[in-house]
């Protein structure tokens, strides 16, 4: 397996920092074998699936938001689709805006987070974004100046970027002012505009930091006919094609590993990957001018696989959010903005399902329902579940490539990797899929 | 405090989004890194120390890890402030602690229970002493500026007592019962400005009860609005569970 016959190598990185959540890297190699390369998940467990059931509709989103504070947003949308699918709720044109808008908010918020506060120190050798404060003012005052800019959209049109508040079943408890959406609009093109390019200049001077490994892999994203899939569409393999997200169980099949208390998943192969780079690699051709021009710039080509790129996949899509947001913003204020009441009154109780793209890949959720609308089963599919696997499957390439490196290089590669998946552990454990059957 | 206080940053059972609150402070952030030195934070950089001034602490006790980690970080703190409601009252991973742990464990992980131990779902001040609370869920931040404001000028926060119904009526708001819905107001603690009412949503709890909540008077108004009983309560546990323990009928 390793040129380096005879190598011993044990690395043991206990809660690693800078990523959300709780998780350990292990690496074991005994006279060049490699014995052990895995990420071990140990965040707490914390039940959510027991939490929910009984629980009427109108708190479901509410619980599930609580799953994770940087995806709140996503998974509050995702549950809401999953809600309304079960309960028939039809919602409006206006309402499907809105939540586009709020995701975008999102994604720039945790694409920017990750990318200059939590692997851009990796690429300058500092231990946090801290020291940036001293030696780099100009950048971190533009990474404040963006992130604040993508979480006001949260506040302005949910109320509140962490755990929002007015999406609802059926639609929304507020609607934002006319006003309030003009001044969004001002803010992404005379500020955002130009900081996301200068973003792209500073990504640049750094790209050199971004280490060169390659694993081809399996990558699954949504995709559907209208633009860069985020809100809804079917899911998509880079193995095998389109299937509509009824199909979701068999996109994602988990299983219980020891190592983790987050469950591992595999499709087509021993792994694969979701989230920015699955994106870029299944939708890069419905991205525009602006996206495709940071993509170039920051040398990320269709067919990446080199799963440290996924930070500048990231970078790529902010610039795809902040102008398909003017584009949203333009849309609603000329359809004229609508007062509208939730449309809470259900036509059925069955069973729905929501699959959406969060900041890091294809988030699931399936409810169903009693005829008092109360919560029967619930499960939930996430993200940093569905990539643990290849993060494994990534570090059992890389370690042989660099055994030759000093230990603290080899630490480093690996923590850079795990990074670059932007994992949010604390999600992964919380709601692993199960359904309570009585 | 002479100098800088020593700032140290943790989190345990949770959703860390009180933790990217604090991230979320972009226009204050400066100001804030300014005044203290942060020695400590997991979530954003490398590095442990040995002690510190202030601890901040996030999420819920809920494993027997935990309550080694929160004593060891209670020895080495002078000041412990639990942010939100996870780390103050249990919040919502409170509401596990209101079914048989063992069915609960059963429900989610199947016969692989054993392998990942658990408790049920603590608020640090069942564990350790807990100087102060920022509330809410995610965090109230304008409760954890003045909180951390007082802290830095060596004052004492108070931490209010009233209704989240006091702060509504200021704002001049339509009672949420007016508009055919349920709220949680009455019984729930000021400090956030009504922010949920103000956005057209009910209150649901999070900030915890006020000291003296009539529960039973909330329990009827519930009902009154058209609740089930067994409906009122799982909407007053969603973030109460812990201190509503042995009060349910």
């Amino acid at each position: 397996m390793s040129t380096a016959t005879g190598t011993n190598l044990n690395i043991k990185v206990k809660h690693l920092t800078r990523v959300e959540g709780h998780g350990n890297i292990v690496v074991n190699m005994k006279e060049g074998v490699l014995e052990k390369a895995q990420l071990e998940i140990v965040e707490a467990p914390r039940y959510f699936e027991a939490m929910l059931k009984g629980r009427s509709f109108h708190e479901a989103a509410i619980i599930t938001s609580r799953i994770c504070g940087i995806c709140s947003l996503g998974h509050q949308i995702t549950s809401l689709k999953a809600t309304e699918q079960a309960l028939g709720l039809e919602i409006s044109e206006q309402t499907v805006q809105l939540r586009k808008l709020l995701i975008h908010g999102a994604t720039m918020q945790s694409n920017l987070l990750h990318a200059y506060f939590l692997a851009a120190p990796d690429f300058l050798k500092v231990g946090s974004v801290f020291p940036l404060v001293e030696t780099h003012p100009e950048v971190v005052v533009r990474a404040l100046r963006m992130k604040r800019l993508a979480n006001d959209i949260g506040d302005v049109v949910s109320g509140r970027a962490v755990h929002p508040i007015t999406p609802v079943p059926g639609g929304f408890t507020r609607i934002p002012t006319a006003g309030e959406l003009k001044e969004l609009k001002r803010r992404l093109a005379e500020d955002m505009y130009p900081d996301l390019l200068a973003t792209v200049e500073t990504l640049k001077a750094l790209a050199g930091a971004i280490p060169q490994f390659e694993r081809e892999t399996e990558y699954i994203s949504l995709r559907n006919d209208d633009d860069y899939a985020m809100y809804d569409g079917d899911i998509c393999s880079t193995d095998t094609g389109r299937v509509p997200d009824s199909e979701y169980l068999k996109m994602s099949n988990e299983f219980v590993v020891p190592h983790s208390t987050s469950k591992h998943a595999k499709v087509n192969r021993s792994s694969f990957m979701v989230g920015a780079l699955a994106r870029w690699n299944n939708n890069h051709d419905r991205l525009g001018e602006l996206a495709h021009t940071a993509a170039d710039a920051l040398g990320l080509k269709p067919g990446c696989c080199n799963p440290y790129m996924n930070t500048i996949a990231q970078v790529v899509e902010a610039a795809h959010c902040a102008i398909d947001s003017i584009a949203i913003i333009d849309k609603l204020l000329e359809d004229g903005l609508k007062d509208e009441q939730p449309n809470q009154e259900p036509t059925q109780y069955g069973t729905g399902i929501g699959a959406t793209e969060v900041p890091r890949g294809i988030l699931y959720h399936e409810y169903s329902y009693d005829r008092a609308g109360r919560v029967t089963a619930a499960n939930c599919i996430i993200p940093t579940g569905q990539n643990l696997a290849n993060i494994d499957d990534d570090m059992k390439k890389l370690v042989p490539e660099i055994i030759d490196k000093s230990k603290e290089e080899i630490t480093l590669h690996l923590e850079m990797l795990v990074r670059a998946y932007d994992p949010c552990i604390s999600c992964s454990v919380h709601m692993l899929d199960v359904d309570f059957i009585e | 405090m002479a100098d800088k206080p020593r700032v140290a940053i943790f989190d345990f059972t949770g959703c860390e989004g009180c933790e990217l609150n604090q991230l979320n402070f972009e226009d204050q952030l400066l100001d804030i890194l300014a005044h203290v030195d942060i020695v400590e934070w997991r979530e954003a950089m490398d590095g442990q120390v040995e002690e510190y001034d202030i601890a901040f602490v996030e999420g819920s006790l809920s494993t027997p890890d935990c309550i080694n980690r929160i004593n060891e970080i209670r020895r080495k703190t002078k000041v412990l402030v639990a942010l939100g409601a996870c780390a103050v009252q249990g919040g919502v991973n409170g509401m596990k602690n209101t079914r048989p742990i063992d069915e609960v464990r059963q429900e989610v992980y199947g016969d692989d229970k054993y392998l990942f131990p658990t408790l049920p779902a603590l608020a640090l001040s069942s564990v350790v002493k807990v100087d102060y609370n920022v509330r809410g869920c995610p965090m109230t931040q304008i409760e954890f500026l003045k909180v951390f404001t007082a802290l830095v000028m060596g004052k004492e926060p108070i931490e209010p007592d009233h209704s989240v119904c006091v702060d509504c009526k200021l704002k001049e708001n339509e009672c949420v019962y007016e508009k055919g819905m349920i709220c949680l107001g009455p019984v729930t603690r000021a400090g956030c400005d009504a922010h949920c009412p103000s956005f057209g949503q009910y209150c649901t709890g999070c900030r915890g009860l006020v000291s003296d909540p009539n529960i039973k008077g909330m329990e009827e108004i519930l009902v009154e609005h058209g609740l089930s009983v067994d409906e009122a309560w799982k909407r007053l546990e969603l973030y109460n569970a812990n201190e509503l323990e042995g009060v349910r009928p």
